[in-house]
């Protein structure tokens, strides 16, 4: 419990949830630095009211996940784009 | 779905009567962190009230030490379940820190070094309600726990008393802080369990 | 084969406990019985959660240790006991075959390797991080793979070493699998060098060169990730051939 980060990696069960298809491996565009990389690669703040994921580069806020009993909130505006790569084609 | 796992027990914690619902009973004090914890020298620490003209009123650490400070004891309810009753802190009340400031704002963005932000309603903060905090237990604040000072707003869920805070922009309009934006609730009282939008 | 693994949206489904094993003091094998499952890459994981009498939840991630299609259509988690754990002291010491717990999987397309990667491939593990890194292991036999395959595993102690039986059996068997040891607290008898953390001699002898351009996975803890990664780096490793995993002291 020492605030230490996980990636993004660890967000895939609750992106799983969401989407049809696994967003960690997306490439995410960094909204604060143009860093672009797989979503797995974000440094995961997950001891929080929820999960924050992080540009290594520049630790920006790339992604939010807030879990409510019903809902789930995702906020994407720390990524310009994410590239979704579509399995069999 | 409903599967109990038979003989699980999870996290030491108490249903008691009295706390806010939806919440346990826990003793030790659990850190919660949204990104890197802010280490901030003293000698670069500074807490900037800003109206919603712009003005600025501000305290350096040696200023800030020299106003005036209480000592309280508050239950505190986090969001993620826990509450924690009779937590001691000291602290420079809000009602001091804004008592020379002109403004007709009604709400409140509290700013943190590190980014972090959480709006809060004027009146929540006036009228013993609130209060910049940089020691607990009668311990200088530790870094993990948002020293050198934390807000401390206890009658509110928790992510509202935001760490390394240094600043208060007075605002005429609400707008939504980090929290609020991600999906939490504008307000978060914990008495009426206003935890996510909509609550 | 596991195509299907990446379709439509996830629920959480009832798994029972067919079997569990040991695998050091600390460390425990949990056999699952999970119907209907889709198949799994190695690398993936799945979240278990578990819901207290008062309906109280704790959710966590674990890699898959087995390889898929598994002999007997099951699917292996390894379970290391943090003792100030919360989720996994229930599953290494408290939960007996024949009892269910909820999962959701399979999850994780990003720190995966797939048989078609025609790459030789590095893989340093930290502590139970050789957990996914065993399931890459144990798929590339599974799918009859020659891919040369270095696998170099962090540990503290010989005790500590997960798999150890059959890594021995794999190293002779399977042809093209290289597995080096380093021991972090303590060394077995007559081992050639003292305790020591991984470093960059570790990584440069017995890691491949970087004009191999392997693909590397690199998981564990979150330090022993980061200078694991940096190390690849400073020796000349692609870093778009490099895949972390971290896991937290939080399970």
């Amino acid at each position: 419990m020492d605030g230490t980060p996980l990636d993004g990696n660890a967000m895939a069960g609750d992106l799983r949830e969401i989407f049809a298809v696994d967003v960690t491996a997306a490439r995410y565009l960094c909204a604060g630095c143009t860093h672009t990389d797989a979503v797995g690669t974000l440094l995961l703040w997950h001891q929080s009211p929820g999960l924050v994921a992080r540009c290594p580069n520049c630790e920006d806020v790339v992604i939010t996940v807030v879990r409510a009993p019903d809902r789930v909130f995702l906020d994407l505006r720390g990524s310009v784009r994410l590239e979704v790569p579509l399995e069999g084609s | 779905m409903g599967i109990i796992s038979r003989g699980f027990g999870g996290r030491r914690r108490e249903s008691v009567p009295g706390l806010p619902p939806g919440q346990y009973l826990t003793h030790d004090f659990p850190v919660l962190s949204a990104g890197p914890t802010p280490r901030i020298p003293l000698d670069r620490w500074r807490f900037t009230i800003t109206t919603e003209t712009g003005e600025k009123t501000s305290w350096n650490w040696a200023e800030f030490q020299a106003l005036p400070a209480e000592d309280v004891t508050v239950d505190i309810h986090c969001v993620t379940k826990w509450s924690k009753l009779g937590t001691t802190w000291r602290g420079v009340s809000l009602d001091t820190l804004l008592e020379n400031v002109e403004s007709a704002a009604d709400y409140t963005m509290v700013h943190s070094f590190g980014g972090y932000t959480t709006n809060v309603p004027m009146e929540d903060l006036l009228d013993g309600k609130a209060w910049v905090a940089y020691k607990f237990d009668g311990e200088d604040l530790q870094p993990e726990h948002g020293g050198p000072a934390r807000l401390v707003v206890p009658h509110l869920y928790f992510w509202k008393s935001a760490k390394w805070v240094n600043g208060l922009q007075l605002m005429p309009e609400d707008e939504p802080g980090f929290w609020e934006a991600a999906g939490y609730h504008m307000y978060g009282d914990p008495w009426h369990e206003q935890r996510y939008q909509g609550d | 084969m596991a195509r299907a693994a990446v379709s439509g949206r996830l629920t959480w489904r009832a798994a029972t406990l067919a079997e569990a094993r040991w695998e050091t003091s600390t460390a425990r094998t949990l056999v699952l019985d999970v119907p209907d499952w889709p198949g799994h890459l190695p690398g993936q994981h799945i979240d278990v959660r578990l819901t207290a009498e008062d309906g109280y939840r704790a959710q966590r991630s674990y890699s898959i240790a087995s390889a898929w299609p598994h002999p007997e259509g099951k699917v292996e988690l390894t379970i290391q006991r943090l003792d100030d754990g919360e989720v996994s002291p229930y599953l290494t010491d408290v939960v007996e075959p024949g009892e269910q717990i909820e999962l959701r999987g399979p999850v994780g397309g990003w720190f995966v390797w797939r048989d078609k990667q025609p790459a030789p491939v590095l893989l340093i593990g930290g502590g139970s991080g050789v957990v996914p890194l065993m399931a890459m292991v144990r798929a590339r036999a599974t799918a009859g793979g020659k891919h040369p395959f270095r696998l170099i595993y962090s540990v503290r102690t010989p005790e500590d070493v997960l798999y150890a039986d059959e890594l021995r059996r794999r190293v002779r068997d399977d042809a093209g699998l290289d597995v080096h040891f380093v021991y972090t607290r303590k060394t077995p008898d007559g081992w050639p060098s003292p305790p020591k953390r991984i470093d960059v001699a570790a990584l440069n002898t017995y890691g491949w060169p970087p004009d191999f351009e392997p693909d590397c996975y690199v998981c564990g803890p979150t330090t022993f990730v980061e200078t694991a990664a940096d190390i690849l780096v400073a020796l000349g490793h692609d870093p778009r051939r490099i895949r972390t995993e971290r896991f937290g002291g939080t399970s």
